[in-house]
């Protein structure tokens, strides 16, 4: 079954409607979705007075159920938060806590998204065609709840703190990080394909981050290594250029590893003497 | 405005009432003989119990430090959040509630009195700015006075009539209680980055010793007629081994017992009831406890239960929470009010399968279930050190039925159950009990003549709880004791109906009860001009500036005590 959702005017307000999550649609009529409860502002709204719903009965008799965003709901909070099976295809811009603590499932969004997206995730896949804000992956604040698992593909640049606190589980960066990667990282693995700011990995106890670009600066608690030929991704995705290895972070004792590209990054060319 | 509860099985401890059905009358916020039938509200209790409105000894509710908590944690507060209404305001939980959810969560559980037990002089302002935002429920606070160092001098002096003065000026002028004391001289070692190991360690800088300032201030309590004990939070606080301590710190102040009346009171006594050389051999000391609590009648203590769940704790006993920071390695806030006190706080998480935890929740319910004299044991859960005070309902259901002990037991790490007491134990609490041990016997340790009873008059402070006594066995029906607890059917605050089925009616301001310490012969101006070159010398706060004024508190209650000095 195919959920398509159309909004029905600009929407201003902020909206926490965490009943947008195929589990909760399924099996519903539109009528019956329409009726589920948001908040718009401090008001408690129905979904039906914000957006249309429609059905379309696919043809393939699988029983995941998709939504389909038609348009910018930038505005809208908590989309797909803990949702387990199913799928959800944004075709627009999406808002903060898109798929919070999911545990399943697909969300797929053609547009930009802003922070915290897949925070605490536990398993699933979210694949963001344009930029994700800060925040990505990372718990609420002050929480140290990170990722436990699933995977983050971003097509565009993040903001600062992707992956914070991440305990298990893949992001993928195919653009540039801000400031603090992989803050207090803990396993799991961060790769950027582009450039990448200041800070990464402080903090990091365990896990790795790839970093393919130039990076900023490493942190003066990181210590290098060696120089590794390539480096594996995940499986399947390996990156064959010469990579510094740093391991930390030492105000932790931690293990983590950074790996930097050497090409991109000849200011750090100096660590090659302790070697 | 008058109002008659009808029909309640009531239980009334201080009168011996035990769950009798009668009528209580209520005319301007006090219980009376009887009212006029015709003009008086009625409320319908039939089938219902109704007891005194709750009163809490021990909860930190205001204050510094508790602020620092909820800046430490924003993560205890996000899921879990109350909107507005038309009569409430919004406010977070979870382990340290906003001050107005804090007033309206006790409400809803029937509780109208609750102490803050630590207040640092230094921030007694701002202390009693959140007490005074806190609704409905009455409340006052106890200034930390065991390393203040005025105190501790007198005492170095052996000038306990000066020390009393001193002392009562203090209760004064910061608007407090009772005199608490916290891991006695350990605070003031901690400002050097040490700690005291017993009660016979001297204080570094002062050459005397937790034994002294103990029995000191319990002389000055006495000395001063003041209406609660001491209020003790004993050395090595949560270190293995430390129920000798616990037991040295009862028996160092047994001489100064004068008949039944108790001279100490022993405050989150789980914490300080550990057995064993460490961790791993950690084992219950809860027998040991409650067989001298048994023997003696100059003791009253309270539970501080573990709950499992993920809290914050805060005390002021600074070393205390760095060794828990040592164990958790969280996040933590860790500071020193200048000459006064110190204060600590870690973020904590308390699990069933942690052989530790398991171990302390089992302590808890031992000690309250081995103590015979339920006037002698009270149940806190130190909130929010051993747990939320929403967690009460949870513990009475324990406390009444062996089958949610079991159940609990069923869940817990295997070593602690193996080792745990609980199972030999076959008490039961029966609502009377409980009564005492939420109510009655709380009142009475803090020396409150019109709560915790509903004689007549009396302060009309009543619960009433949706639970049949004469239909439902409640040691069979925990969970239904468990309801009726967590959402009183009403709450009656000075006589206005404030909670109804678990739902705030009415937003209205509680007390503050302060005591107005009087004593013989006024002897202030020697006291101020040492007080004044002092405060000069060592504080950030000018003298005149420091006492906390009546017209700060929004609601206050005096209670006049007059001193023998």
């Amino acid at each position: 079954m195919m959920v398509n959702l159309y909004p029905l005017k600009e929407l201003k307000l902020p909206i926490v409607a965490e009943c947008i999550n195929p589990d909760i649609f399924q099996g519903k009529k539109p009528a019956e979705i329409e009726k589920l409860e948001v908040w718009e502002g401090n008001k408690q709204k129905k979904l039906g007075e914000l957006f249309k719903a429609e059905i379309a009965e696919t043809e393939d008799a699988s029983e995941n159920t998709v939504v389909v965003i038609h348009g910018d709901i930038s505005r809208v909070k908590r989309i797909g938060a803990g949702m387990k099976n199913g799928e959800i295809i944004i075709k627009g811009d999406a808002g903060m806590h898109l798929g919070e603590e999911m545990k399943g499932g697909k969300i797929a969004v053609y547009g930009n998204v802003l922070g915290w997206a897949g925070s605490m995730m536990k398993g699933g896949t979210i694949e963001i065609h344009g930029n994700a804000g800060d925040y990505l992956g990372a718990p609420y604040r002050g929480s140290t709840e990170g990722m436990k698992g699933g995977k983050i593909i971003v097509h565009g640049n993040v903001g600062r703190e992707a992956g914070a606190h991440m305990h298990k589980g893949i992001v993928k960066i195919y653009g540039c990080a801000g400031q603090f990667a992989g803050f207090r990282m803990h396993g799991g693995t961060i790769y950027v394909q582009k450039d990448c700011e200041a800070r990464t990995g402080a903090c990091m106890v365990e896990g790795t981050i790839v970093v393919s670009g130039r990076i900023e600066s490493v942190m003066p608690s990181f210590t290098i290594e060696g120089v590794k030929k390539k480096v594996k991704i995940e499986e399947g995705e390996v990156v064959e250029t010469p990579f510094y290895l740093f391991l930390g972070d030492l105000t932790e004792n931690g293990r983590g590893k950074l790996y930097v590209a050497k090409d991109k990054n000849p200011h750090l060319s100096h660590y090659e003497k302790y070697l | 405005m008058e109002l008659l509860i009808r029909n309640g099985f009531v239980y009334d401890p201080v009168n011996g009432v035990n769950g009798e059905k009668m009528d209580i009358a209520i005319k301007n916020g006090k219980i009376v003989e009887k009212v006029n039938e015709r003009r008086a509200k009625k409320i319908d209790a039939s089938g219902m119990v109704v007891m005194p409105g709750g009163v809490d000894i021990h909860s930190h509710i205001a204050g510094g430090k508790v602020n620092s908590g909820r800046l430490l944690r924003p993560e205890d507060h996000f899921k879990d959040f109350e909107r507005k209404t038309v009569t409430t305001r919004s406010g977070v939980g979870y382990s340290i509630p906003s001050t107005f959810t804090t007033g309206y969560r006790y409400a809803r559980m029937g509780w109208t009195t609750v102490m803050d037990p630590a207040m640092p002089p230094l921030e007694a302002k701002h202390t009693h700015e959140e007490l005074s935002d806190t609704p409905i429920i009455d409340k006052a606070s106890y200034p930390l006075l065991g390393d203040w160092w005025f105190v501790l001098e007198y005492l170095k002096n052996g000038q306990i009539e000066e020390c009393a003065r001193h002392v009562a000026w203090m209760i004064t002028a910061t608007k407090g209680y009772a005199i608490k004391l916290v891991n006695p001289g350990g605070l003031e070692a901690w400002g050097f980055g040490r700690n005291v190991n017993s009660i016979d360690d001297p204080v570094p800088n002062f050459g005397i010793t937790p034994r002294e300032i103990i029995r000191g201030l319990c002389k000055v309590n006495k000395l001063l007629n003041l209406p609660h004990t001491i209020h003790v939070h004993t050395n090595n606080l949560g270190k293995p081994g430390n129920y000798v301590t616990a037991l040295e710190t009862m028996e160092c102040v047994e001489d100064l017992a004068d008949g039944d009346k108790p001279v100490i009171h022993i405050t989150h006594c789980q914490f300080c009831a550990f057995k064993g050389d460490d961790w791993r051999t950690f084992e219950s000391g809860a027998e040991e406890i409650a067989n001298y609590v048994n023997a003696h009648s100059h003791v009253t203590m309270d539970m501080g239960q573990v709950i499992f769940t993920d809290t914050t704790t805060m005390t002021a006993d600074g070393p205390f929470q760095y060794i828990l920071y040592t164990l958790s390695g969280n996040k933590w806030v860790n500071h020193d009010v200048e000459t006064e006190t110190s204060a600590g706080i870690v973020p904590f998480h308390y699990r069933r399968k942690s052989f530790v935890h398991a171990t302390q929740w089992s302590i808890a319910l031992e000690l309250a279930l081995l103590i015979k004299d339920p006037w002698k044991i009270l149940m806190t859960t130190d909130h929010p050190n051993g747990g939320p005070f929403i967690a009460y309902p949870r513990i009475i259901a324990w406390l009444m039925s062996r089958k949610a002990r079991e159940a609990t037991l069923k869940k817990i790490n295997p070593k602690a159950r193996s080792r745990s007491l609980l199972p030999s134990i076959d008490r039961e609490l029966s609502f009377y009990e409980i009564a005492i041990v939420t109510r009655a016997g709380q009142a009475k340790a803090l020396g409150l003549k019109n709560k915790g009873h509903l004689g007549v008059g009396a302060d009309a402070d009543i619960a009433i709880y949706g639970f049949n006594p004469e239909e439902m066995e409640p040691s069979k029906k925990y969970k239904a004791v468990r309801r009726a607890f967590k959402r009183a059917a009403y709450t009656i605050k000075g006589g206005q109906v404030v909670v109804k089925d678990g739902e705030v009616l009415k937003h209205m301001d509680g007390a503050t009860m302060w005591l107005d310490v009087q004593l013989c012969e006024p002897c202030e101006i020697e006291l101020n001009e040492d007080m004044k070159r002092r405060f000069k010398e060592y504080w950030t706060v000018g003298y005149e500036n420091y006492p906390v004024t009546e017209d700060y508190l929004a609601v206050s209650h005096p209670i006049t005590v007059k001193a023998d000095v």
